[in-house]
């Protein structure tokens, strides 16, 4: 049995090692790139939201290297993720590939659910299971927080790149670390290099939030590298959604001490009172708790035709005005183009840096700013 | 006076009207329903919704408008789930919220929450305090809400008996429509789509009577009785957990069996979610197992009828010549 997975930004150093410290054979599909899009597109409904069209390309591709099983999460509604694993399987039978799909179902009652879907992988002892977790899930944890220092310092440095060299590198090392003691290492190394980047303290920086869907945030072949785009034009970054942070929230209940969606969840009120599915609601209350937090601007990424960001969509504009905070909307799908979303980054931060630097303040000067922002042109 | 309340005749209008109105009569309200969704109206939700909703989102979106200025209280409450481990979709979550924030000068809203999806007592709970605003008696609410329940009976009955449910909502109305007596040789096709599209004479384009003035017989899964859509749907490999997508794909596995059905045809709207997972899996379906043919439609605010109406032609010539040889 060889098992693959599909892509979600560096979610797949994370998988990889839960899977092969279970004694699997692992392949891990090539990085996304317009071959696996045009793949995933060609055999995906029409106006299907765009993960799955990537996803389904990601299988292909790694069926091309010997992948006979997939691995995936399921859901109960109401996001479409949820079906995703069956619609995928009915695609991929009609194609004629012969893939076996094990799909992790949220548990229903117990927790040994989830473990019994898994048995049809390997057989594995509960010792084991967790040795392989708290491995894959120290990795999780180290590479977000490379992460989210890099997404800070990106906006600093005087020469562009030294940063992304040495997160590529992170990337790779933790990576290739065996025992909690290298991984840790890896990313010590990695804080120290990263603290040696000389950097333009003249910069007038300003700081954004990305809010939006878990996939288009995490995946930067998707969001054509938005991350990356904003840390040239000198913006500092926080995002709504870690994949650590997610897991914690969502798979272990909240059950470690890191920083939670909760808080943000309860900021949606009175904007958006009710779950939406997916992330619509954390969308709102992120983009509450940043603009209490003084950003200066907020950023929802989500693909084309998601149900639940369409739902913040339709509310943001009276956050923006009501909270005080500029806010701009990116959809994607397999026609977004990167020179079209830096233009807009461009014109948005641009915006807000004239807002926060150069005293367009004034009232006059405000509302046409919100307006310029309001109509998303 | 009578407190004005006014219903949005969109999305589950289709589904619930004679329960709500009744509901809300035999609480002393008057009851006022907006006009059949027309080109203004359509305009006007376009307008004011986000250009990403769906069709029949913004035509709510128009509907609320209409009623704004005219009724005491609004009729919109937030359904979640109308049975146990589904729902209905994530726009109709975030419904009250989005009308809120996009339109002004609102009345006050009835956006009770109706979730059922863990608990079925939550139904009484959502009964209650929508009644609360129109009676302090729990006891004149739980009466009201009975006594509509047995119009919701006679409103299903009528479906099932084969009547639509825009026409049987017709007929409770007063409108006195004729029995169909269309014959047993004449072409028949099933119908797939969410009703709040395919019974709304202008979003579907008229869809259902120009198939009928062709000389076709239309059923849907609204009209077949839910223990055969839920035996069918329970076929599937995974359980489909939007209320509406599940009658359809139970719908679609029960036609592939009838050897009556002559044609298939799935009316989608752009960008609603379920739609492009339910008619993805149903043209699937269909196409393995039996050689019906399969026709998609996708509306959106820029359809045109005479379009529709060439595709719905060629399909029913297709169909008929098939019949011949």
């Amino acid at each position: 049995m060889r098992v693959t997975f599909p892509h979600m930004g560096n979610m797949w150093i994370s998988v990889k090692a839960l899977l092969e410290n279970l004694d699997l054979d692992v392949v891990v599909p090539p990085p996304c790139t317009n071959r696996t899009m045009s793949l995933g597109v060609r055999h995906s409904p029409e106006f299907i939201c765009l993960p799955l069209k990537v996803n389904l390309g990601n299988y292909m591709e790694a069926a091309e290297m010997g992948a006979n099983t997939i691995a995936i999460a399921g859901g109960v509604g109401p996001c479409r993720f949820g079906y995703y694993s069956r619609l995928q399987k009915e695609i991929l039978d009609d194609l004629g590939y012969n893939y076996r799909m094990v799909i992790l179902e949220p548990p229903q009652r117990h927790f040994g659910e989830i473990f019994k879907e898994m048995d049809k992988l390997t057989k594995f002892s509960l010792g084991q299971f967790f040795t392989a977790a708290r491995l894959a899930w120290l990795k999780c944890c180290l590479i977000d927080a490379v992460e989210e220092r890099v997404h800070k310092l990106r906006a600093w440095e005087l020469t562009a790149g030294q940063v992304d060299k040495v997160y590529k590198e992170a990337l790779s090392n933790i990576d290739a670390s065996q025992t909690r003691r290298e991984i840790i290492k890896a990313k010590e190394r990695a804080l120290e290099s990263l603290n040696d980047i000389r950097t333009d303290s003249t910069r007038e920086v300003v700081r954004v939030a990305i809010v939006g869907e878990i996939y288009t945030i995490l995946e930067p072949y998707v969001n054509q590298d938005a991350e990356r785009h904003l840390g040239r034009l000198g913006v500092e970054i926080d995002k709504s959604l870690y994949l650590s942070r997610w897991v914690n929230d969502h798979l272990l209940g909240g059950f470690l001490p890191l920083e939670s969606s909760r808080d943000a969840l309860k900021m949606a009120a009175p904007y958006l009172n009710s779950f939406v599915g997916g992330h619509g609601r954390e969308s709102v209350g992120y983009t509450v708790k940043y603009a209490r937090e003084s950003y200066d601007g907020v950023i929802q990424i989500a693909p084309l035709t998601c149900g639940p960001e369409i739902v913040a969509e339709a509310i943001l504009p009276e956050v923006a005005v009501k909270e005080g905070i500029p806010v701009m909307t990116i959809y994607v799908d397999e026609h977004s183009g990167e020179a079209g979303l830096i233009t807009r980054l461009e014109a948005f931060v641009d915006m807000i840096r004239r807002r926060k630097y150069h005293g367009w303040d004034a009232a006059a000067g405000q509302e046409r700013g919100f307006e310029d922002v309001l109509s998303r042109g | 006076m009578a407190v004005k309340v006014g219903i949005p005749r969109a999305l589950f209008y289709f589904y619930y009207y004679p329960l709500w109105k009744s509901f809300l009569e035999n609480l002393g309200a008057r009851v006022v329903v907006s006009p059949p969704t027309n080109k203004r109206i359509m305009d006007a939700g376009v307008k004011k919704a986000v250009d990403e909703a769906c069709l029949p989102v913004k035509v709510y979106y128009g509907h609320v408008l209409e009623l704004v200025g005219s009724v005491d209280l609004l009729f919109a409450p937030r359904l979640i789930s109308v049975e146990k481990r589904a729902y209905i979709c994530p726009k109709f979550m975030g419904l009250p919220d989005m009308i809120r924030s996009n339109i002004d000068g609102l009345p006050p809203m009835m956006d009770t929450t109706i979730d059922v999806s863990r608990k079925s007592k939550n139904l009484h709970k959502g009964v209650q305090e929508m009644g609360r605003f129109l009676s302090k008696s729990p006891r004149k609410i739980t009466r009201a809400w009975e006594k509509a329940l047995e119009k919701h009976e006679v409103f299903l009955g009528l479906t099932y008996s084969g009547f639509l449910p825009h026409e049987a909502i017709e007929i409770m109305e007063g409108g006195c429509r004729k029995v169909e007596t269309m014959g047993d040789d004449s072409l028949k096709i099933a119908l797939l789509g969410h009703g709040y599209n395919i019974y709304d004479e202008h979003i579907s384009m008229n869809i259902v009577r120009n198939l009928k003035n062709m000389g076709v017989r239309v059923v849907t899964p609204d009209i077949l009785p839910p223990e055969v859509t839920e035996a069918e749907a329970a076929k599937l490999p995974k359980r489909m957990f939007w209320t509406l997508g599940k009658r359809m794909l139970g719908g679609v596995l029960h036609y592939i069996h009838d050897s009556d059905v002559d044609g298939i045809i799935y009316v989608a709207a752009f960008g609603c979610g379920p739609d492009s997972m339910i008619a993805d899996l149903s043209e699937r379906f269909v196409r393995r197992h039996k050689k019906i043919p399969f026709m998609l439609l996708t509306l959106d605010e820029h359809s045109g009828e005479a379009g529709v109406l060439t595709r719905l032609e060629a399909f029913v010539d297709m169909l008929t010549w098939r019949g011949v040889s």
